[in-house]
């Protein structure tokens, strides 16, 4: 069910990529693609009534049975990395609106809408 | 009409997605079956029982010794020892895309925002900020034994930090936050040459470890967990002043 859903936000992703213009509605849009993937990859790892990778004075190897780590180990990176490129993309949109005064790929482009 | 194709290419893109999801995983090399993964086919079993350089037999919360990478934590473990140079990839990501920021945006004067604060506001803000500083120094120390580590402990001082600049038109993130962040990216590679140095591989494990459970149990962990946290915390800090700032003189 999860992998549906997660799937189903990385469509959403996809739609607003091609269809939007406002450049703030793409930078959404990217990151709710990105969210997608990062949930899709994290299922891929999970294990049924799988616990926490993350032993403790209750939770063995031999007694519990543990959810993939390694997905959740790349997720992370792809968050950060996601968290950086979201931050250069909002710098670069307030240059635009800086020098064009308008966020409207169109309206930039001179075409009229 | 434009967003009407747009919606077809991403429902075609959706169908492809779920034909690739449903395909027998048994003839096509699919996707395996939500929750049905089989960990002892593949390479994560190793990170879990520690084993990537051999089998060291059952290990058991606080009472294995020098278990291999020592952390309670597998994704940590997995992270900042196992696959560390990842990380310092990672860092340096972070690292370029501040500084991209803060060559767009940054410098100047700061903000004003167009909200009067109330005193009690500004000082309440105070006292959670500093307890948001120690929090996110608990959460990138006890990196290798509960869930968090560097990155969350960096983001939290960040949201400290986030708290001051909104309730403060004159706050400013200070200066030593870029030297602090400077000094821990050399730190870290310094870390990793010593590795180097002593054991031969760069950023190995050199330092001793002790019993799974304790808080230096887990060698370089801690260690290396306490720059990138503060690493972090400091980056994330002056990427958000940036985004305080707006063009002329201070």
């Amino acid at each position: 069910m999860i992998q549906y859903f997660s799937l189903v936000l990385i469509a959403i992703g996809i739609y607003g990529l091609l269809s939007q213009k406002n450049l703030v509605k793409l930078i959404v849009s990217l990151n709710i693609a990105e969210l997608g993937v990062n949930l899709f990859i994290v299922s891929i790892g999970y294990v049924a009534d799988g616990k926490v990778p993350i032993l403790s004075p209750a939770v063995n190897r031999s007694t519990m049975n543990f959810v993939d780590p390694l997905p959740q180990a790349l997720v992370l990176t792809a968050i950060v990395i996601g968290v950086g490129v979201t931050a250069l993309a909002l710098s670069l949109v307030l240059k635009v609106k800086e020098s064009y005064g308008t966020i409207e790929l169109d309206e930039i482009r001179g075409d009229k809408a | 009409m434009k967003k009407f194709i747009a919606a077809l290419i991403a429902f075609l893109f959706f169908i492809m997605f779920i034909s690739v999801l449903n395909s027998d995983t048994e003839t096509l090399q699919g996707i395996p079956e939500f929750g049905k993964v089989d960990l002892s086919e593949r390479v994560s079993e190793k990170y879990i029982s520690k084993s990537v350089n051999g089998d060291n037999g059952e290990i058991i919360y606080g009472e294995t010794k020098d278990a291999e990478s020592g952390s309670a934590n597998v994704v940590t473990s997995i992270v900042v020892n196992y696959r560390s140079f990842d990380t310092l990839g990672e860092v340096t990501v972070l690292f370029l895309s501040a500084t991209g920021v803060a060559i767009l945006i940054g410098g100047g004067r700061r903000k004003v925002l167009p909200i009067s604060v109330n005193p009690i506001v500004r000082i309440s803000a105070r006292i959670v900020a500093t307890l948001l500083l120690v929090f996110g120094a608990y959460i990138f120390i006890h990196g290798h034994l509960t869930p968090g580590g560097g990155f969350p402990g960096g983001t939290i001082i960040a949201a400290g930090m986030l708290l001051m600049l909104l309730v403060d038109d004159k706050k400013r993130a200070p200066k030593a936050l870029k030297v602090l962040e400077g000094t821990m990216g050399f730190v870290y590679v310094a870390v990793g040459i010593a590795g180097l140095l002593v054991t031969g591989s760069f950023l190995q494990n050199f330092l001793p470890t002790g019993t799974v459970g304790d808080l230096l149990s887990a060698g370089i962990i801690p260690v290396v967990y306490s720059i990138i946290g503060l690493k972090v915390g400091a980056e994330l800090s002056g990427l958000l002043d940036d985004f305080f700032a707006e063009e002329g003189e201070e």
